[in-house]
């Protein structure tokens, strides 16, 4: 009974994974870019969760909402003030530049919050829910249950609504969109406001659980790499069964090894993957 | 009283960094007509069409539609003026359905809600493609890309339509379809501007055409005069008459 679950919470862990997950795979997948900032759009979710909470006593569905929407038109912000600019330079600029909007959010934490842990009260989602005999916190059922539902809206909104294919089509052929009449600019801003909403969700509800620090965003942004490799890069549902798979992995391992060794025998099972099948779980060969 | 004129290039000229694509073109397209591109490849077709859609920035010459100039303008503009390229090699969105790639090219509709009907007419004519509207695109025949393609620009409701190579790369049957297609359009009013490999071909269905060779317009002249030209072959073989 133990190990179901253990897999059982896992699986909820797993589902929040997927959520932040996605977001980082839309951007890969849209315009070949990596966002080293995306943990740290987790974190800015966290703390935004942490003051609504603190200041406003706001409820889980007003903290959720406003880093839904902060998030949203900050990474509009950041594509045009950012992005649209080191799109244009090498690699490396791209690469630096959301490395250094990394460090910049993060020692932004730290001087507005210090490094002390912050936690939400435990009375925003109360008690277990006993299903058949297994235990789930609340907090956790709640987020890995709302992480589900808006990683497959995520999904539906790609696959089956006009802006959706709209997305796609910048992302496959940037020059044919333009000739529909696309402006490849705008979109590639929404999209950037949809991942950035999705990392701010993610770290909304992930504060109903887990602490809150400045550095925490970064292994959260590790964890998110691993995800949308193993997922295949670009891929949302690939993400999804992805986030699902290492979080019961690590749960898995935290139970069976010891807490200390489930980051262990994660990268070493996505060392070992990319080793055999670099395209990931649901990846093309390109 | 004479035809309008809706497309007006002057004097194109194209450069990427160093090398020059266009040097010299100059040509008009009037409301209601055919006008083809012709030239051996390299010539410089794509580059003139890719100008006037707006995807090469010019650097010198002008294009004119309507009597506005749009040589400044970007491709999503232009294509939303009523200006519509299908571009050379069709750039399918491979990974969307058939019917996506259909809405895709019904974006700059300004009323959205007569797309469903300019969907049915796309699949009246290419009954094929209502068939297969819910496969990928990726996954059709040469002849069926052409066909979605074609379908992909129609559904923008072009005043007029630039073809890239329409016939490359596909069977003769193929082909002999494509351009019935083509010239029913053209009897239902849609002006065409054309770029093609096969001389033939083009001046079947064209009224007027300008031969272009290493980026300048050499040559033009109605479709009948054109036939008749020893030059026309020269040129677009390019053997030189001294030899």
């Amino acid at each position: 009974m133990t190990i179901i679950q253990v897999i059982a919470s896992g699986l909820l862990l797993g589902a929040v994974y997927a959520l932040f997950s996605s977001g980082l795979t839309l951007i890969w997948g849209m315009m070949n870019f990596i966002n080293f900032a995306h943990g740290e759009f987790v974190l800015i979710g966290m703390y935004i969760a942490f003051l609504v909470v603190t200041y406003l006593n706001g409820g889980p569905l007003l903290f959720v909402g406003t880093a839904a929407v902060l998030l949203f038109g900050f990474g509009i912000v950041i594509y045009y003030g950012l992005i649209r600019h080191v799109m244009r330079g090498p690699i490396l600029a791209q690469i630096l530049s959301t490395f250094g909007l990394a460090l910049l959010l993060r020692y932004l934490a730290f001087f507005i919050f210090k490094a002390d842990f912050k936690t939400l009260p435990d009375t925003i989602f109360p008690g277990t829910v006993n299903i058949g005999g297994i235990f789930l916190g609340m907090p956790q059922l709640v987020a890995g249950g709302v992480a589900l539902v808006i990683t497959l809206g995520i999904h539906l909104l790609l696959k089956r609504t006009t802006i959706g294919s709209q997305l796609l089509a910048v992302s496959e052929d940037r020059q044919a969109a333009m000739l529909m009449g696309i402006r490849p600019d705008r979109m590639q801003a929404i999209a950037w406001g949809l991942s950035a909403a999705t990392a701010g969700v993610a770290g909304a509800l992930i504060a109903t659980f887990y602490y809150i620090s400045p550095t925490v965003g970064e292994s959260l942004a590790l964890t998110a790499f691993v995800v949308v490799a193993f997922g295949g890069f670009g891929s949302v549902p690939g993400a999804l069964v992805a986030g699902l798979l290492i979080g019961v992995i690590q749960s898995l391992s935290a139970y069976l090894l010891g807490p200390i060794y489930k980051d262990i025998v994660v990268y070493a099972m996505f060392v070992a993957l990319l080793w055999i099948r670099p395209t990931g779980l649901f990846g093309k060969a390109a | 009283m004479s035809v309008p004129i809706l497309l007006r290039v002057r004097n194109l000229e194209v450069r990427y960094d160093d090398l020059v694509g266009l040097a010299d073109v100059s040509l008009e397209v009037a409301q209601g007509s055919v006008v083809a591109l012709l030239g051996s490849n390299g010539a410089g077709k794509t580059t003139t069409l890719n100008a006037i859609a707006g995807l090469n920035r010019r650097s010198a010459g002008s294009v004119e539609w309507m009597g506005e100039d749009i040589s400044e303008l970007p491709a999503y503009t232009v294509v939303s003026r009523g200006l519509t390229l299908s571009p050379e090699g069709w750039r399918l969105f491979t990974q969307q359905t058939v019917e996506q790639n259909l809405r895709l090219g019904a974006t700059v509709l300004k009323d959205r809600t007569r797309a469903p009907a300019l969907l049915d007419r796309v699949y009246d004519i290419f009954p094929r493609l209502a068939e297969r509207r819910r496969q990928r695109a990726g996954t059709l025949s040469g002849g069926e890309r052409q066909m979605l393609a074609l379908g992909r620009a129609l559904m923008s409701e072009p005043k007029l339509l630039m073809l890239d190579e329409p016939s490359l790369g596909l069977a003769p049957a193929v082909v002999e379809m494509l351009y019935e297609k083509l010239a029913q359009l053209h009897r239902d009013g849609l002006t065409l501007l054309l770029a093609e490999q096969s001389v033939p071909l083009a001046l079947e269905i064209a009224d007027y055409a300008y031969v272009l060779q290493t980026g300048r317009a050499v040559l033009e002249g109605t479709a009948r005069d054109l036939q008749t030209n020893p030059q026309v072959q020269r040129i677009y073989l390019g053997i030189d008459a001294s030899n």
